[in-house]
């Protein structure tokens, strides 16, 4: 694990040696996090993400157990106890804004940290098991936020928790019982929210015993970094503390501003107001929509308005869906390009962006509703999705003729720094760091 | 090592071959393996519709208001059921409509009581995905196919309750019904 140069942990003080001779947690720490863990010394922001995904995480889990502290998992009661923590508990409002919005800056973040795996090639060996575990993440976390939603019991949370569970009866044969079997009866109720309080109270845990797993294994090689080629020499890193504490530092520091910002004052704007409906079993509104994040899938899973094949539109929507997420586990093998970074793939580079506005011509389909032309929009964007992963993806990584490597991490960054400062003129005599 | 056939442990085979040791491990193994999927089964079944929920009492519906063309939505296992009175205009074109022509193909009369097609009686539960769809209630929008619309991913149904456009497979689900009388009706 880590680079011959790592530095080891020298207790400090008496008290520290004894903790550490007993139970070596300081030293874990230290080449975990600290001055022992040499990290590329060219990283740029892209790379705070995942610190900044850790930070929402402990926000949603501190705010989620205070607010189940309030909380009735009924279905006569849960949606009066949301109000009762609205109005009457005592920075209630704060806490439930904090939660809601707290999880859409969650999955804000993780778009970002994904698309920098996407865009620099992290995914690839040595870092395929890192990847692995973080499509796991992502599929913890939407079926967590799912249930967390569904909590709420206001109209959008109970359409949501139907059409959610109506997947499952696509399933040929086992399809209905298991659909009921998982709300236990035949639409959601009191035996639904208490299952889903339950479970949304144990999700984030398994998440972070899993984002564990995931730092651990991003600690056998260490970061990758926007060059994309290997650490060789000590001169191409820096030690995780003091540099990148700080520099996670200040991006935590926005990242809580602009959390601010919306909590205080723009609290939903990222939600849907029929929410604020109490859930009602007998009348659907007249569009739902799930959370902002689900919409992509979402717009996959209507792509299917026609039987093809055997296979009716009903189950192929739910295949696709599925498979538009699973897809992701596969990526490693299908990149067959040996360079990582885009910055050295021209070609991969230009379908790479045009992913990124497929994905957002499908998350704003999935938020409209299902008439011409969204629905054929929809169904273009569908197939782009699955074209760039299954066709373009593998085809262009063997093609494509990259771009000359910089020889080290060092070399690139101070190419860098030379051609800076002969444009600006006035930087070529700075300190060496 | 199998051949080995005495040893320190009393691992003597027998003249079928198998050793006091082998039978241990199977039976062990085999309890253990059945008595595993016995402490699983409850943590299983008890997600289950339990005995309240599968207790539901079955519904009567006064039929004597809902005027041709009109329909209403009562509430059975905790679902929406439409109750729809259909014109006869909307049986003649229902009745028009070719079978091959229909993803879930039925007529009206597989859908209706004999004597009563007039009386459409279904699930309101769009076979999708669940939602309720639209065209029950009072100026509710009945789609294109003028029977019902959902508004969840734009399935369409014709006044027959029959699938007709969008991604749900089945027609509207008819439940077990009866009439009790010529105006009363109980389901389930
Ligand atoms: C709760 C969610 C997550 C947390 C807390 C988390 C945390 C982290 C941290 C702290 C790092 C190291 C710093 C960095 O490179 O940004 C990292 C790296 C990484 N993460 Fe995540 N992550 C999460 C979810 C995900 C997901 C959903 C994916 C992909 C599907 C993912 C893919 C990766 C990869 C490939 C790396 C290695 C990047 C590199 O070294 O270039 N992570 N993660
Ligand atoms: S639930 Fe009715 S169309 Fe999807």
């Amino acid at each position: 694990m880590s680079f011959p140069w790592a530095k080891h942990y020298e207790p400090k003080s008496d008290f520290m040696k004894w903790v550490d001779s007993r139970l070596p947690i300081p030293r874990f720490v230290y080449s975990a996090v600290g001055g022992g863990y040499p990290v590329p010394r060219n990283l740029n922001y892209f790379w705070n993400f995942g610190f900044m995904a850790g930070l929402a995480l402990m926000i949603q889990i501190i705010t989620g157990i205070v607010l189940a502290m309030h909380y009735d998992p009924s279905s006569a009661g849960a949606f009066l106890s949301v109000e009762h923590i609205m109005r009457d508990v005592n920075a209630g409002w704060f806490l439930r804004y904090a939660h809601a919005n707290g999880a859409s800056f969650f999955f804000i973040i993780i778009y970002l940290h994904i698309f920098r795996g996407l865009y620099y090639g992290s995914y690839k060996a040595p870092r395929e098991v890192i990847w692995l575990i973080g499509v796991l993440i992502f599929l913890l976390m939407m079926a967590t936020a799912f249930m967390g939603y569904a909590l709420v019991w206001g109209q959008m949370s109970f359409w949501g928790a139907r059409v959610i569970t109506g997947f499952f009866s696509a399933i040929p044969f086992v399809g209905e019982p298991l659909r009921v079997w998982l709300l236990g009866g035949y639409a959601p109720d009191d035996a639904t929210v208490n299952r889903f309080f339950a479970l949304h109270y144990l999700l984030p845990f398994a998440i972070l015993g899993v984002v564990i797993l995931h730092i651990w294994a991003l600690h056998i090689p260490g970061s990758s970094n926007p060059t994309g080629i290997e650490v060789k020499e000590e001169q191409d890193t820096v030690p995780f503390h003091p540099y990148y504490t700080a520099k996670d530092g200040f991006t935590v520091v926005l990242y809580l501003l602009i959390f601010a910002v919306v909590v205080f004052f723009l609290p939903n704007i990222m939600g849907d107001p029929d929410n604020y409906i109490a859930a009602n079993p007998m009348s659907t509104p007249a569009h739902i929509a799930p959370e902002w994040y689900f919409c992509p899938f979402y717009a996959i899973l209507r792509a299917f308005t026609f039987n093809f094949l055997w296979i009716d539109a009903k189950l192929w929507g739910v295949i696709a869906m599925f498979a538009s997420i699973i897809l992701l586990f596969f990526l490693p093998w299908m990149d067959a390009s040996p360079v990582r970074s885009s910055g050295y793939r021209p070609l991969y580079k230009k379908f790479f962006w045009a992913l990124v506005v497929d994905v957002i011509v499908l998350g704003v389909i999935g938020k409209l509703p299902p008439n011409q032309p969204f629905i054929l929009i929809g169904q273009f964007a569908a197939i782009y999705y699955f074209a760039h992963f299954l066709i373009i993806l593998p085809i262009v990584s063997r093609i494509e003729k990259p771009l000359p490597l910089p020889n080290s991490i060092t070399e690139a960054v101070l190419a860098k720094h030379s051609s800076t400062s002969t444009l600006s003129g006035d930087l070529a005599a700075q300190p060496a760091e | 090592m199998a051949e080995i056939t005495t040893d320190m442990h009393g691992d003597d085979a027998f003249e079928d071959g198998v050793r006091r040791r082998d039978f241990i491990h199977v039976a062990t193994l085999s309890f253990a393996g059945v008595g595993t999927v016995a402490a699983v089964a409850p943590l299983l079944v008890q997600m289950a519709p339990s005995a309240d929920v599968l207790a539901q009492s079955s519904t009567e519906v006064d039929l004597s208001p809902i005027q041709p063309g009109q329909a209403i939505k009562v509430m059975w296992r905790k679902q929406p059921v439409f109750v729809r009175n259909l014109t006869p205009t909307e049986i003649a074109a229902v009745d028009a409509v070719p079978l091959s022509s229909l993803r879930d193909p039925q007529t009206l009369a597989q859908r209706t009581k004999p004597g009563k097609s007039n009386w459409l009686i279904t699930m309101g539960v769009c076979t999708h995905l669940g939602c309720v769809p639209l065209g029950a209630g009072p100026g509710e929008d009945r789609g294109p196919y003028e029977g019902y619309f959902c508004p969840c991913h734009g399935s369409a149904y014709d006044p027959a309750g029959r699938i007709r456009k969008g991604p749900a497979p089945k027609n509207l689900e008819v439940p077990d019904y009866k009439f009790s009388t010529d105006k009363i009706v109980q389901i389930g």
